[in-house]
């Protein structure tokens, strides 16, 4: 059992995902076939998933996700795994339907093991109100887990993940620095007590954020996952927008800030500051803080773009709910630097 | 002087790895980390800054990198060195390498393409690196998003050469936006560069 534990966490979750660079590197290459105009988000957007319009007022949205064990408990890192893919759905602004595995395993390692993955699975999936249908399984060297998810949602009400509007403001709705809490303990550094706090925050559905949203005019939304929170942003910006962000206002795991000092930071956070870190100015943040803000996050929250007219009451209903949602910064009109962090 | 082998580890692994050796130093001296990944490096060399550390980094191999790091006052490796950079920086003095092709030579495109991407790899193995690189017509593909010398001219950046390729070509060729390593510049800057060297090399 010791020997199990050792080989199932190696490098977890949404750290393990591709440099955003890479990977559009190989999307720009492949073949488009003939333009279906009823898929109304593509991958040749950036968005969270795929929305395809069945009729005038149905949409259906897909999404998937999987990723290696970040932490060391087989039925958390199912809770997490399935938390995270269904977190897709809720950033298109849509609603879950029926969910599938997809699982990788060791044939030799015990499948009490899966069975827990798995049920932590399918309890999230029951959380959101969705069906588990089905799955595929593969044996494979390492354990990796997580779902594809379809959901629905009504084609005049998807949250485009750019089309925010200048003067709007940022709100996010979980804490930053899960990916370095989870590096931290992974070597055995993070406290007890900062592990807690990343994996509730890992295992809480973005439903519920997403619920209090409805009542809101959201002009852009995503989900903060692998190409950390200044990623992202990066994307929401789409080239065409610029904003700044407050630094002391951002919810983070305060033990994230010793952590980075201690450098317990991933591969997957230097890729995305080789990414992203052009379209951004830091003005006197401190190295830590920089760190936090390219951690790619799993399972991380709603990144959400509204009115400053709404934004302070769509704030308190978030609080209110018990998230540590916060407004974070502002859209502005294109400026030289895209993403200004004071 | 203590050896970390990182190799096939992990971010953070290797930092971490190095760290421990630093603080097995008890003090001033010099730690060298082997690592197979350029992320690992860059994310050594954020601690190396952090921590006021000087650090230095070779690239060996395909996949391999050895990054340096000399910790507080390690008198004579401090003074190798320092001989070891001004004899970099006597023979170096402003040499400049021009490209201006995507393509090394007369003949077969296929080759040319194949040959420059190997003269600008052999460039990071050598001893004596260049001051600066100029890239313009043709040359500007190599600096931007498609190149396979991108992750050669990055490294080589890092140790130092200035990199510039032409605004006028990559606007021509639509390339402004794609631009991977290195500055933008203009005519005039590239007039003097080539103007002002030493050497200029022209492959």
């Amino acid at each position: 059992m010791k020997e199990n534990k050792i080989t199932f966490c190696k490098s977890g979750g949404c750290t393990a995902k591709l440099g955003a660079g890479l990977l559009s590197h190989v999307l720009e290459k492949l073949p488009k076939g003939k333009m279906d105009e009823n898929l109304l988000v593509g991958y040749d957007s950036k968005d969270d998933a795929a929305v395809y319009k069945v009729s005038e007022d149905l949409a259906i949205v897909q999404t998937l996700d999987f990723f290696p064990p970040m932490v060391e408990d087989p039925y958390i890192f199912g809770k997490i795994a399935a938390t995270n893919a269904l977190s897709d759905i809720y950033a298109m602004g849509g609603e879950v339907k029926t969910a599938l595995n997809i699982v990788c395993f060791p044939e030799n390692m015990d499948l009490n093991i899966l069975g827990e993955i798995m049920r932590g699975g399918s309890e999230k999936v029951i959380e959101a109100g969705g069906t588990l249908a089905g799955g595929h399984s593969i044996a494979d060297s390492d354990v990796k887990y997580g779902l594809s998810v379809t959901g629905i949602v009504h084609p005049d009400k998807i949250y485009p993940n750019n089309q925010g509007k200048p003067g709007d403001c940022l709100i996010l709705t979980k804490k930053l620095g899960v990916g370095i809490i989870c590096t931290a303990n992974r070597v055995g550094e993070a406290s007890k007590e900062a592990m807690d706090e990343a994996i509730e925050s890992m295992t809480t559905l973005n439903k519920y954020a997403a619920q209090v949203c409805k009542d809101y005019e959201i002009h852009a939304c995503t989900d903060v996952t692998g190409f950390g929170f200044l990623g992202h942003l990066h994307e929401m910006m789409d080239g065409r927008l610029s904003c700044h962000i407050y630094a002391s206002d951002i919810p983070i795991i305060k033990e994230a800030v010793h952590q980075a000092d201690e450098f317990m930071i991933t591969a997957g956070g230097q890729k995305n500051r080789n990414h992203v870190g052009n379209a951004v100015k830091f003005e006197n943040i401190s190295f830590a803080m920089e760190e936090i803000l390219f951690d790619p996050q799993t399972a991380g929250g709603l990144l959400i773009a509204v009115s400053a007219k709404e934004a302070k009451s769509l704030e308190k209903k978030l609080q209110d709910i018990g998230l540590p949602a916060k407004i974070v910064g502002e859209i502005t009109q294109k400026t030289a630097t895209e993403i200004t962090v004071l | 002087m203590v050896e970390v082998n990182a190799m096939g580890d992990t971010c953070p692994i290797p930092v971490i790895k190095t760290k421990k050796a630093i603080e097995g130093l008890n003090g001033a001296g010099v730690v060298e980390t082997l690592v197979d990944n350029e992320i690992a490096v860059q994310n050594l060399k954020k601690m190396a800054d952090q921590k006021g550390y000087k650090a230095s980094c070779e690239k060996l191999g395909d996949n391999q990198y050895k990054v340096k790091m000399t910790i507080g006052e390690a008198v004579e490796e401090k003074k190798e060195e320092f001989a070891k950079k001004s004899e970099r920086s006597d023979s170096s003095e402003n040499t400049v390498v021009v490209i201006s092709s995507s393509k090394m030579g007369e003949g077969e495109e296929e080759l040319g393409k194949v040959l420059i991407k190997g003269f600008i790899y052999a460039l990071t193995q050598l001893d004596t690196l260049p001051k600066t690189m100029l890239f313009y017509n043709g040359g500007a593909f190599l600096t931007c998003e498609g190149s396979e010398s991108l992750e050669d001219l990055k490294f080589l950046k890092e140790q130092g050469v200035e990199i510039f390729t032409c605004g006028t070509c990559l606007n021509y060729y639509g390339l402004t936006e794609k631009l991977q390593v290195g500055e933008i510049t203009n005519m005039y800057v590239i007039a003097e560069k080539m103007t002002q060297a030493d050497k200029v090399v022209k492959p």
